[in-house]
């Protein structure tokens, strides 16, 4: 579905990614998680193609996306913050990007779903955070794509929206979708990750399942085994700054 | 020679008086007319001037005759019936008038030959006096009127209009040279170098002419004392209107308008001494007064409007008095050359980008009205600066200026500027 | 209907739609109508309503040029992860925004002059007006897009941006007066013409009191700059010149904006 393939991105002389590969399957959802800096938000925009790599290529269904945007046509992204033009309502917001995509979109299922009808014709700028973050969402679902990226998708959700939109992912993953998320909670991973992804200092520090992780670190469960990694990974960068030094 | 006690002069005078007129209308009722015609027996104007006796009358009829080069030696009356057309093919002049008591009157006078050494004119009178020449319409013709050494002569109403391009190759409409008691009246001039020119004329009047589109001056007169110059329009001419050299002049109710051009003026005043200018309009000139070397004139009444310098007084004037003066919508008001130190008087001029308030409402501003910008200040020493008009960085300089006075002079102040616009019976 | 337009209509629906805009045109009416009301001369009125755009509409182009472009980055990296050329998004937005400002300031204007009709020349001269400010309200939306590009910092972008606004608007001028005291022995009408071409605001402050003070600016070596801006090829050399300042920050912007990372 994805072929990642030797990414590497460097910011000034902070080098975020270096050399990523990874080739991500159909019907599966993968968690991104590391330290803040890892390079997590970097590849998921790489994919996205709002961040270009300074090597590498990546492959979505074995088309190139470099110099492309059509492909973007098949995914659906949640971002972490949602900003939306000022002015405009949530239905004309729906309507421009149903209007950009031209692809048939069920948006109706998601706002009833999402419990937001009373915001259709308020201006975005009046909705509150979390709703903004259901609006968020409905964009990302409603032209039924087949990768779906989430960035932190629980920040600013109301606990019911929370546990909707985690039904929704697991629903899309049986559907067969690939399925992308970085989050800092740690539950979410638990509850949805068929994959774990640790990336750190822009190298792939660990791939594997939830219980692979767990094992390869001797731990009783998740929250430990990251934990553990991520004191690994601080040594590692502490030897690293001293070698630096 | 014998002087006449006081008793017997006065007893001539009055036998002259007495005689004088019976002679001359019996001279009148003597004369007899003679008529061109194309068809008739007298076919030409310089043949019935050879044939006329003095005081006789020619009438010219409807018709083009080829003649130039036609001289006048006796008191005549020459008068075109309509469509009466002398031209003169571009070969030399029309008439040239040597005697007294001569009528030019309703021809048309035409195509006369340009010319870098003579200065052949449709009429040109040499010597001479009390010759008249109306209502003609003279056209594309090097010189139109052309007087010299004459005396008491009037030009009235006629039209001239010439097709100059180039101010070396064309001569002036109206042209005086040494000349004294000239009228000047109601004539429509254009096209040519010079509308009005007079050189060394004293004491005439210049009165509701129309003169305009000429490609130097509308009038411009030098050496020329004693002149009152009344009603007159100049409009777009090349470079307006220059006065130089002269004494005692009066310029009252005239209109300057739209005369544009890096050196165009409204009036240049050029060592102009003693006299009124008043009740005039300069409308949309570059320059409405340009006053060099000029003194002890009054300028009252006037109305500045629209000018790109309403006024710029260089330093060598002296003595001006500008009196209820309306100064409406003119980019800069009054400008002075930078080494300007001189006294001249502002009285009583209604400004219209006068700032001040007027509390007690006497119609007199509270405080001084200061004319001079700092930025026209500025142009004089650095005219490409004209680029910066009205930008925002050359207002902040001026409001600079306004708050702490550096560089405008001091002492060009209306000490009471009127808020309310002059008015004055024309 | 492509996307690049599908853009321009959203983002021009959508600042069009803002208070802001309705008060920026309600201003520019509010003001010509006084002027043309009170001043009761067409061409005095105009010479102020020209101060007043001259000063504004670069000023307000920037300010709402920066802020749009830094407000709308997360909405632009929505925009991104959609199928869309980069370009088109840009370009889009930057005319959105660009041809709103220019319909506030046209209306406000325009409804000012049908209220207080005046003549054929009155019309071209008012014509003019808003050409020139139309074209300094896309000229100075570009240069503030530009900025928001080259930095990252959207205080220190605001604040460059502000700066390139007083540099034209007045910082440039003293220079220039500098230049003009400092070498005033040599001839320099033409040198000067050729420095008025790179600042727009001098050049449509010119191009417009050619019109409204011809009188003045035909004075001294005025003659030379009538000779060059009151001709059909200077005005086009002028209106080509604004053009490319147009063009010239918005090409760089949509280079710089292709390769960047958000």
């Amino acid at each position: 579905m994805i072929e990642i393939r030797n990414i590497a991105k460097a910011f000034g002389k902070l080098q975020v990614l270096n050399g990523i590969d990874i080739s991500l399957e159909k019907g599966k959802i993968y968690a991104f998680l590391g330290p803040n800096g890892s390079g997590k938000t970097t590849l998921i925009k790489s994919i996205l193609g709002l961040t270009q790599p300074d090597k590498g290529e990546i492959f979505i269904q074995d088309e190139n996306i470099k110099d492309n945007w059509r492909y973007k046509s098949r995914i659906g992204y949640m971002p972490q913050i949602a900003r939306f033009p000022e002015n405009l309502n949530m239905m004309e917001l729906f309507r421009m990007t149903m209007d950009i995509r031209k692809t048939p979109a069920n948006e109706e299922k998601y706002i009833s779903y999402f419990n937001l009808e009373d915001a259709r014709d308020k201006k975005l700028k009046n909705l509150s955070g979390g709703t903004k973050q259901k609006v968020n969402a409905v964009l990302a679902f409603m032209f039924n794509p087949d990768i779906l990226i989430f960035d932190e998708p629980s920040v600013g959700l109301d606990p019911v929206s929370h546990l909707k939109l985690k039904d929704l992912i697991r629903e899309e993953r049986d559907k067969g979708k690939t399925i992308l998320l970085t989050t800092h909670i740690l539950s979410e991973v638990e509850e949805l990750a068929d994959e774990v992804i640790f990336l750190l200092e822009g190298k792939i520090y660990f791939k594997g399942t939830v219980q692979n992780l767990v094992q390869t670190q001797n731990e009783r469960n998740l929250e430990r085994a990251i934990a553990q990694l991520l004191l690994q990974s601080e040594k590692k960068t502490k030897k690293l700054n001293l070698k630096a030094a | 020679m014998t002087t006449f006690p006081q008793h017997s002069r006065n007893f001539l005078f009055t036998v002259l008086a007495l005689v004088l007129p019976v002679l001359l209308g019996a001279a009148t009722i003597l004369a007899k007319t003679l008529t061109v015609s194309p068809t008739g027996k007298i076919r030409s104007v310089k043949e019935a001037v050879r044939l006329a006796q003095p005081y006789d009358t020619i009438w010219v009829n409807a018709g083009i005759y080829h003649e130039n080069e036609i001289t006048i030696d006796k008191p005549l009356a020459i008068i075109g019936r309509q469509q009466a057309v002398l031209d003169a093919r571009f070969k030399k002049g029309i008439f040239s008038v040597m005697a007294e008591n001569v009528l030019i009157a309703g021809l048309t006078l035409q195509n006369v030959e340009e010319s870098f050494t003579k200065n052949y004119a449709a009429v040109r009178v040499r010597g001479g006096g009390h010759v008249t020449v109306r209502n003609n319409t003279i056209l594309n013709s090097y010189y139109g009127v052309y007087l010299e050494q004459t005396d008491s002569c009037t030009v009235s109403h006629n039209l001239i209009r010439g097709n100059a391009k180039q101010e070396s190759t064309s001569g002036n409409a109206i042209h005086l040279w040494r000349t004294d008691h000239i009228n000047i009246v109601s004539n429509k001039v254009s096209g040519h170098r010079d509308g009005i020119y007079l050189e060394t004329s004293s004491n005439s009047t210049i009165t509701g002419n129309i003169s305009q589109n000429n490609l130097r001056y509308g009038l411009h007169f030098m050496f020329s004392d004693n002149n009152s110059y009344q009603r007159n329009q100049f409009m777009r001419n090349g470079s307006g209107i220059a006065v130089m050299y002269s004494r005692n002049i009066i310029m009252t109710d005239n209109l300057f308008e739209e005369n544009w051009g890096a050196a165009a003026y409204g009036i240049l005043l050029k060592d102009i001494t003693d006299g009124y200018i008043e009740r005039n309009i300069f409308r949309q000139n570059t320059t409405g007064i340009y006053a060099e070397g000029s003194s002890r004139l009054l300028l009252k009444n006037n109305e500045f409007r629209n000018n790109g310098w309403a006024v710029r007084l260089l330093g060598s004037s002296e003595d001006l008095t500008f009196e209820q003066n309306n100064f409406i919508g003119n980019t800069f008001e009054i400008s002075t050359s930078t080494n300007y130190s001189s006294h001249n008087t502002f009285r009583a001029n209604y400004w219209s980008s006068y700032t001040g308030y007027d509390l007690d409402k006497d119609g007199t501003g509270d405080v001084p009205h200061k004319p001079v910008k700092l930025f026209s200040y500025l142009l004089e020493d650095i005219p490409t600066s004209v680029v910066l008009l009205r930008s925002l960085f050359i207002d902040l300089l001026e409001l600079m200026e306004k708050v702490a006075p550096v560089l405008t002079p001091e002492n060009v102040l209306d000490n009471e500027p009127s808020t309310r616009l002059n008015v004055w019976k024309s | 209907m492509n996307s690049l337009t599908k853009i321009i209509k959203y983002s021009f629906y959508d600042t069009w739609r803002s208070w802001w805009a309705l008060l920026y045109g309600l201003f520019f009416l509010v003001i010509s109508v006084t002027l043309l009301y009170f001043s009761g001369d067409f061409n005095k009125a105009l010479v102020s309503l020209l101060n007043i755009i001259l000063l504004l509409v670069p000023l307000i182009s920037t300010v709402f040029g920066v802020m749009y472009a830094y407000n709308s980055r997360e909405f632009t990296e929505l925009l991104l992860a959609q199928p869309l050329k980069r370009n088109n998004i840009f370009l889009g937005q930057y005319l959105g925004l660009t041809l709103s400002l220019m319909l506030s300031l046209g209306l406000g204007l325009g409804i000012a002059f049908i209220l207080f009709a005046g003549t054929a020349e009155e019309s071209v001269h008012l014509g003019m007006l808003t050409l020139c400010g139309a074209l300094l309200t896309a000229i100075f939306t570009g240069l503030a897009f530009l900025v928001s590009v080259l930095f990252e910092d959207r205080v220190k972008g605001f604040g460059i941006a502000i700066l390139i606004w007083l540099f034209a608007a007045v910082i440039y001028d003293g220079l220039l007066l500098a230049f003009l005291v400092i070498f005033n022995d040599y001839p320099l009408e033409k040198a000067t013409i050729g420095l008025t071409l790179f600042n727009p605001i001098d050049l449509s402050r010119i191009l417009i009191l050619l019109r409204l003070e011809t009188a003045a600016l035909l004075g001294y070596t005025g003659a030379v700059f009538n000779k060059f801006f009151g001709t059909a090829s200077g005005m086009a050399v002028s209106l080509g010149a604004l053009l490319l300042w147009i063009i010239i920050p918005l090409v760089i912007f949509l280079r710089k904006v292709q390769h960047k990372d958000f």
